[in-house]
């Protein structure tokens, strides 16, 4: 260590970018105690471009065809395409459950995808809930979350959208776990996994135009919702009041 | 003289009692039993009004405006939505703040009206003691095949009865939500620019899907 201190013209030019890098930090990290939501988004110049990126992917290309899903596809028939991936995520929601010691929530998804997978064609119908069984809803975000690990930065990915690291790291598990990916055949396991694409974003087209209408700052305005929405289910529907709710 | 300031004592003193009676009467109704009777009749209005079904925008404006926005607290609403700026802004500009954030909320809502027609609403029990005067009451929108979505109403006891100062769906604030931007704009350009800029979003067509 000492020989770093020797002031050797070299190590001064070597070190000029660590100083500056250091004195950037210490900057963002002084604002961020100043901006309220630059504590969750400490990334926020890199995100908004992101989500510019994912406007205009998004706008020409995904967003039309979930469009023309919902516009050419009768309705029972989108109905039996979310029931089929509502029951691999209730397989997900049961691990989850145990994971986070929950055996009333894990009995539910259970039951669901048990009766689903047998009596309803693999889950294209769903007879649990016809029956009164609720779904947990659980995933390994909110997983970590009940553990007690911290969400991380916020993060908008092109195509993807809004998530956290903790969420985001969820979402891989559960990417490489999920039955689809293990599909042998190629083309039908793409073609799945582009069906979900399609019909994930087609059940947020509507949520979508209230964005539209209600933000003066759509990127903003999906942030705080997204984690509102995401610290709501870590603690199932009620989460301790935020102290500067009152100012 | 006498006996007709005698009586003009009486009408006067009938007057008073009628009031001071039926002021707690009118307050008295519980939060709960409110949101209950706006939502239902809400609900009715969604499904039997011929205007709301054909979309007439205006028509459904003057409706929210006429029946569901007296039982919200504007003030309140748009000081938590503003949050710490609020404090520096005069009298006049939390008027208009108040004023264009009402427009924003009810040009919104308007909108999504029609999504709620085919719905059924539960009503949690309300958990809470009687001389309490802030309240949350909870609701569930029971969507066929699908999770139910929470929408809670923070309620606050008001001489003119109890008064709703915030809604969350499925966990989103529809107050909070707005607080980052707010911040934002009030940084860069002070409570006035926010103001523009709130004017601005409700003078513009509304967004097509």
């Amino acid at each position: 260590m000492k020989t770093l201190f020797h002031d050797d013209d070299a190590v001064m030019r070597r070190r000029a970018p660590v100083r500056a890098a250091i004195a950037l930090l210490a900057t963002l990290a002084m604002s961020g105690c100043a901006l309220g939501p630059a504590r969750d988004d400490p990334f926020e110049p890199v995100n908004r471009v992101s989500y510019e990126v994912h406007q205009v992917v998004d706008g020409r290309i995904v967003k039309p065809i979930a469009q023309a899903y919902v516009d050419y596809t009768p309705k029972p028939v989108r109905q039996a395409v979310t029931n089929f991936f509502g029951n691999i995520d209730d397989m997900f929601s049961f691990v989850n459950d145990v994971l986070q010691g929950k055996p009333e929530k894990a009995g539910h998804d259970l039951g669901r995808v048990i009766t689903n997978t047998g009596f309803g064609l693999l889950g294209l119908i769903d007879i649990a809930s016809d029956a009164g069984i609720p779904k947990g809803g659980e995933d390994f975000g909110q997983t970590f979350g009940v553990w007690g690990i911290a969400q991380g930065p916020y993060l908008f990915i092109p195509l993807f959208g809004p998530t956290t690291v903790r969420d985001g790291s969820g979402w891989l598990i559960r990417a490489y776990a999920s039955p689809i990916a293990h599909i042998d055949d190629a083309p039908t396991r793409g073609a799945l996994i582009a069906l979900n694409v399609i019909d994930l974003r087609a059940s947020a087209l509507s949520a979508e135009s209230l964005v539209n209408q209600a933000a003066l700052d759509r990127y903003a305005f999906i942030r705080r919702a997204y984690l509102q929405r995401r610290r709501y289910l870590v603690y199932d529907g009620h989460p301790p009041p935020l102290k500067e709710d009152e100012e | 003289m006498i006996p007709i300031r005698r009586i003009a004592y009486a009408c006067a003193l009938t007057l008073v009692a009628l009031v001071v009676q039926a002021a707690p009467a009118l307050a008295q109704e519980a939060p709960d039993a409110l949101v209950k009777r706006v939502s239902q009749e809400a609900l009715d209005i969604i499904r039997t009004d011929p205007k709301v079904q054909s979309g007439d925008k205006s028509h459904i404006r003057d409706l929210i405006e006429a029946k569901i926005a007296p039982h919200f607290d504007m003030e309140r609403m748009t000081a938590l939505a503003v949050g710490r700026g609020w404090r520096q802004a005069t009298p006049e500009q939390k008027k208009r703040l108040a004023d264009e954030f009402k427009t924003l909320l009810i040009r919104t809502y308007s909108n999504a009206l029609d999504q709620y027609r085919d719905q059924t609403l539960r009503y949690l029990p309300l958990r809470t003691d009687a001389n309490a005067t802030d309240v949350t009451v909870r609701t569930e929108v029971i969507r066929p095949g699908q999770q139910p979505v929470g929408i809670d109403y923070s309620m606050e006891k008001t001489p003119t009865g109890w008064k709703a100062y915030d809604v969350i769906v499925g966990g989103v604030s529809l107050v909070t939500n707005y607080r980052d931007e707010f911040t934002q704009q009030i940084q860069q350009g002070g409570i006035d620019s926010l103001i523009k800029a709130l004017e601005t979003k409700n003078a513009a067509p509304v967004p097509a899907k």
